[in-house]
């Protein structure tokens, strides 16, 4: 069984290989075919392995399998090489499962779209980068993954490459994400002149024994791979990207942008929870980072009107949540919310896909209306994903939210001020969600009579996946039931063999604090979300005449989160212009003139000579003696100036 | 023995060719440009030979000729090649090949000769490659200089005579500084041993005194850093790559500027140690600038031609630095990133070839909309940008990833700016195309192009293949390399041990040692 590993990421693989090469000899269907299919067998695959795996014993629960090796140079030697663990397992399970749903999806949603042979290639090359990025045994090949997942982000943010913001907006997420990209390759050389290996078997191995715990390796390079994981998650100060990327096909919100390649940062988080456990001050400052992005971004959702740019907010949002997992040295809580956050966020941008389509591809939630009985399937299922993401019990998104909150406010990493700012967080949650709903679905219908004659459901093969999607919102977090609740805690259990328990870091362990304070403080959490759907409700159901008058009570205040704190222009005039500026300086300045001038100036003086020697003596070593004499001097120069 | 007569064909092979071309009628274009290509592809295969005969278990040099040539100045005919010899040769037969098919229809204009002179600098630059004789290293480097010369003031664009000049004047001026130098080390051995040798082995194992050393690698460095190009030293050559014919180019970016880093590499290094370790922090420091410098300033070129070139400045940086680390991952790194910045360079300057024939027209801002009406073109322009610009899975990535892996242990502060140049390395190339493939078609001459035929698409296969071949297996060719990597590391470490033993006085006797430290055969 352990050589049929390799199969999940290849299967993509080779649908990717086949497509991009032959697609425009073989038939739309026959693409679509191999695409769909090969991420179908991929799952099926992934969920042989994962009963596989659940037949070993919890703390054998590893299988690897070597392909060839890759990189050897000296000391280093870096395979291609994969491995499987319950992380691993978890990850394959969510990005083969929630990626056919998307890739079935996007049969419907594309069809018309004369590109969409291209987009399936572009979207199994993605498949496989993803699956090599979760299954790879060693940094080196991660970042393989890694970087191949932001290459499809930028080749699908970019789809519609006649269209100048798709093709700005994939740029800038290849640039923001080369950023955090950079972050992580420097990361990656500390640990290997340190520990002398990239294998993660072998770096949990050794990490307690090379790096101390709090010690200045151990804390630059998880800060330094930080710094990689805030571009790939759209954390701050690297979010800026994501907004920008619902450019592109709605799928791809969903599916890279939402369920899978953003999530990565957290992953490798939760990868490297041995070394993040030896490093205090780096999970402290993942912990603020979480929190302050998890608060920013959701304030930013509020005012936002275009259905896609909400979300989009939202999901940084959520991931912020899932920062803050990490930062309490919960990792495994992070990777619950991950799971739970791609099943209801590809529901709710698959929904927004389902809208936009039916809506002849308006995105503007101030157009829309009414869409409850046109839309009935999409209606409820979205329903069904709000319910969850804002975290009302029983539904997927409590139990992770609770989840994380709990650690929060009770882990030895936590402190009550991350759990504070997480409840604020799912109340704005709950109202920007409920806005969205209200204006989408309820009230009035605000769009032209041309729009009302498209008006309609969408076809099965987009419905189907969202009814799977919305019955996963609902129970895929019963596998995380907590024990306060009377659950069991599978989830966590299942993951406990992967998280180190070095440094106390363990998250399990919540001794010392009652279950009254548990119910507690969840209780508070439930009813601040009441009222905030309640207020979203008084003011967005009926008429928006309400919304108007309140955004005139605050107009400053919606201003600034209006224009989205002005991140954007103060990185354009910060960073970008005076870059290009300094460049061009650096071009015509310094190369032409001084350079340049310099090296002319010698031709010149050359020239001059030469004619001087011409006239006291013919022959054609002139050049070469004028010549050597100027080297000479340049050379003594140098020497001198050194 | 074969082996020996087998480097002696690769190297003298396109000579004949250039004979051959000459005694077929200079009107017969169809005919020249056939037999040149043939010549090049024959040359290619028998330098596969050399592969396949090549030990990789043992770390000396290999297919050696050594015949006395001009025997009272103690001139040999002394031939040899190692991994790095060896990887940088293939890469010369490979991109000649591919620089001549792709050059059949770009030039009409005295068609034999400008064959003629891309198959002479072929012999020049594998001569470079596998001279173990100083002087017959200087013949073969001056060699190459005139066809260059050639291709660039002849066939050329506007200000070519210009550029021409500027590139004959800056290498010039390094080369005749290198030819002072070796006439100083021809002395200076003469001086110690008695005898007149321009033998690199003999050389190199007669240690010597540290002033000495300094400014012995003062001249060939600086003789070498013009090559290279090393900031501030790199103005000809953006204006070389623009002026120059497409076919011209790909050899400039993809061999010549190598021959400055194998300068470093073959003499600088193992002949003065205890210098190299002196230069060390300059050399990685200028290499550093040039990274981040050349990376800027490709960003805001108007030409994509001078976008590629200052990439090169950028990249060639990247190799310097990652030769100065002097550890394995390092310099590993650094000779793969002289085969792939061949490779995608020279696949990137065939590429900007394609669309100039076209429209005539190189400069950024009359493109736009592109890969609608050219989306072959436009695909196989993304694979050669990504490799460019290092995503993993392509050749750029390990190239780089050894490169600063290398570099971190050696300077971390290094490591960190020039890893900054990876950043600016995705802002000009995706910037550019973007403004080239993206958006809509504004300009009418550009709606009614014809996509990629047969032949121009069998030029780019080979290189897209190597691209990918080297970013997923890189290994044949890093072993190829270890042994030869290994030694230089151990000539600098021991030659700089040796001279902290020996006092360095100037008139200290050294016993004459013919022995080699490379050994070997």
């Amino acid at each position: 069984m352990d050589q049929y590993l390799v199969i999940v990421p290849l299967l993509p693989f080779l649908a990717f290989v086949i497509n991009g090469l032959w697609r425009n000899r073989m038939s739309k269907n026959t693409v679509i075919a191999l695409a769909v299919g090969s991420v179908g067998l991929s799952f099926v695959t992934s969920v042989l392995l994962f009963i596989r795996l659940l037949g070993l014993a919890p703390e054998q629960r590893l299988i690897q399998q070597t392909l060839f090796t890759w990189i050897p140079v000296g000391t280093l030697k870096l395979d291609m090489a994969f491995m499987l663990d319950p992380l691993s397992a978890v990850m394959i399970l969510v990005v083969t499962g929630v990626g056919f749903l998307i890739h079935v999806y996007s049969i419907g949603y594309m069809a018309h779209d004369e590109g969409i042979k291209r987009f399936f290639v572009y979207m199994n090359l993605f498949m496989f980068s993803m699956l090599t990025l979760v299954m790879a045994d060693n940094l080196g090949l991660l970042f393989v993954g890694w970087e191949g997942v932001g290459l499809c982000s930028y080749l699908l943010i970019g789809f519609w490459f006649h269209k100048d913001s798709a093709a700005n907006a994939g740029k800038k997420a290849f640039i923001v994400n080369r950023i955090g990209d950079v972050g992580f390759l420097l990361g990656t050389f500390l640990i290997f002149w340190t520990a002398g290996t990239l294998r993660f078997p072998d770096l949990a191995a050794r990490a307690p024994e090379v790096f101390a715990l709090g010690g200045g390796a151990v804390t630059a390079a998880t800060l330094l791979l930080f710094v990689g994981a805030t571009g790939k998650s759209a954390q701050i100060p690297l979010y800026v990207w994501l907004p920008d990327a619902m450019e592109g096909p709605t799928p791809v919100s969903a599916l890279i942008h939402a369920a899978t390649m953003v999530t990565a940062g957290v992953y490798l988080l939760a990868r490297l929870n041995f070394l993040f456990i030896l490093a205090p001050t780096t999970l402290v400052v993942v912990a603020i980072v979480g929190c302050v992005t998890a608060l920013f971004a959701a304030t930013i959702g509020l005012a936002q009107n275009d259905i896609k740019r909400v979300l989009a907010y939202s999901t940084i949002s959520q991931l912020g949540y899932m920062m803050m997992a990490c930062g309490v040295a919960a990792f495994g809580a992070g990777i619950f919310h991950l799971m739970t956050h791609a099943f209801f966020k590809a529901l709710l941008f698959l929904g927004a896909g389902s809208v936009i389509h039916a809506m002849s591809d308006e995105q503007d939630m101030r157009k829309m209306g009414g869409l409850k009985k046109q839309l009935p399937t999409t209606y409820n299922t979205f329903l069904m994903a709000t319910l969850a993401i804002v975290g009302i019990p029983i539904f997927s998104g409590f139990f992770s939210k609770d989840d994380i909150l709990w650690q929060a406010f009770s882990s030895g990493h936590g402190n009550p001020l991350f759990w504070l700012i997480g409840v604020l967080t799912a109340g704005l949650t709950a109202f920007y969600m409920f806005r969205l709903f209200y204006l989408t679905f309820h009230g009035q219908p605000r769009y032209d009579q041309q729009t009302a004659d498209h008006l309609h459901e969408s076809p099965r093969v987009m419905t189907v996946p969202l009814v799977i999607l919305a019955v996963l919102s609902i129970v895929g977090g019963w596998i995380g039931w907590p024990k306060v609740l009377l659950g069991g805690a599978w989830f966590e259990r299942f993951l406990a063999p992967v998280m180190s328990h070095a440094g106390g870091g363990a998250a399990a362990e919540t001794v010392g604090h009652s279950p009254s304070l548990e119910y507690g403080l969840m209780a508070v959490t439930i009813a601040l979300v009441l009222v905030s759907i309640y207020a979203a409700y008084s003011i967005y159901n009926k008429s928006i005449g309400r919304a108007t008058s309140l955004r005139q009570s605050l107009s400053g205040v919606y201003k600034v989160i209006y224009n989205k704190y002005w991140v954007d222009e103060f990185y354009g005039a910060t960073i970008v212009r005076p870059l290009v500026k300094g460049s061009i300086f650096l071009w015509k300045i310094f190369d032409v003139v001084i350079i340049d001038g310099f090296a002319n100036g010698l031709a010149y003086l050359t020239g001059d000579a030469s004619t001087m020697g011409r006239k006291m003596q013919t022959g054609h070593l002139r050049e070469y003696l004028t010549a050597f004499l100027i080297g000479t001097v340049l050379v003594i120069g140098f020497l001198i100036v050194r | 023995m074969m082996g020996s007569q087998l480097l002696t064909w690769v190297i003298f092979l396109p000579l004949i060719g250039v004979g051959a071309l000459l005694l077929i009628p200079k009107d017969k274009h169809a005919l020249i440009r056939k037999a040149a290509f043939l010549f090049a592809l024959a040359t290619f295969v028998i330098s596969l030979g050399l592969l396949l005969d090549f030990d990789t278990a043992t770390s000396g040099m290999q297919f050696e000729v050594n015949i006395p040539w001009i025997s009272e100045f103690g001139v040999n005919y002394h031939q040899g090649i190692d991994g790095i010899s060896l990887l940088l040769i293939l890469l010369t037969t490979f991109l000649t090949a591919i620089a001549i098919l792709s050059a059949f229809s770009a030039v009409d204009r005295s068609v034999r000769g400008f064959f003629a002179s891309l198959l002479l600098l072929e012999t020049g630059m594998i001569g470079v490659f596998a001279s173990l004789d100083l002087f017959l290293f200087y013949v073969f480097w001056e060699v190459m200089l005139v066809p260059m010369y050639f291709l660039i003031g002849v066939w050329g664009g506007e200000r070519r005579v210009y550029a021409a000049i500027k590139f004959v004047l800056f290498t010039m001026v390094g080369s005749l500084l290198m030819l002072v130098a070796i006439l100083v080390l021809y002395f200076h051995f003469h001086d110690q041993t008695g005898r007149y040798t321009f033998d690199l082995m003999q050389i190199m194992a007669l240690p010597l005194p540290r002033t000495l050393q300094l400014w012995l690698f003062g001249a060939f460095g600086l003789a070498f850093a013009i090559k290279v190009p090393m900031w501030p030293f790199h103005t000809w050559l953006p204006d070389a790559h623009v002026e120059a014919p497409t076919a011209g180019s790909v050899i400039l970016a993809g061999v010549l500027l190598k021959m400055g880093v194998y300068g470093f590499l073959r003499f600088c290094l193992p002949l003065f140690p205890v210098a190299t370790f002196e230069f060390m922090p300059l050399i990685s420091i200028l290499a550093v600038i040039g990274v981040i410098y050349g990376a800027l300033v490709a960003m805001v070129q108007k030409d994509i031609k001078s976008l590629v070139a200052f990439s090169s400045v950028s990249h060639m940086g990247f190799v310097m630095l990652g030769m100065m680390t002097l550890n394995q991952q390092g310099l590993s790194g650094s000779i793969l990133q002289m085969v792939n910045h061949g490779v995608s360079t020279g696949a990137l300057f065939i590429l900007v070839g394609m669309i100039y024939e076209r429209r005539h027209t190189r400069l950024i801002a009359d493109f736009g909309g592109l890969a609608k009406p050219l989306p072959v073109y436009a695909a196989f322009f993304m694979i050669v940008m990504l490799s460019s610009i290092g995503v993993p899975g392509t050749n750029g990535f390990v190239g780089e990833f050894l490169i600063l892996l290398g570099s971190w242990s050696y300077n971390q502060v290094y490591a960190i700016l020039a890893a900054t140049g990876v950043i600016f390395a995705a802002c000009y190339m995706l910037w550019m195309y973007q403004r080239v493939f993206f958006g809509k078609i504004t300009n009418p001459a550009n709606e009614k192009l014809v996509d990629l035929n047969l032949r121009e698409k069998i030029v780019l296969v080979p290189l897209v293949i190597m691209i990918f071949w080297i970013g997923f297996y890189p290994k044949p060719f890093l072993k190829l390399m270890e042994p030869a990597v290994k030694t230089l590391i151990g000539q600098v470490e021991q030659g700089r041990k040796a001279s902290a033993i020996v006092p360095l006085v100037e008139s200290t006797p050294i016993p004459a040692n013919t022995t080699g430290l490379a050994g070997g055969e």
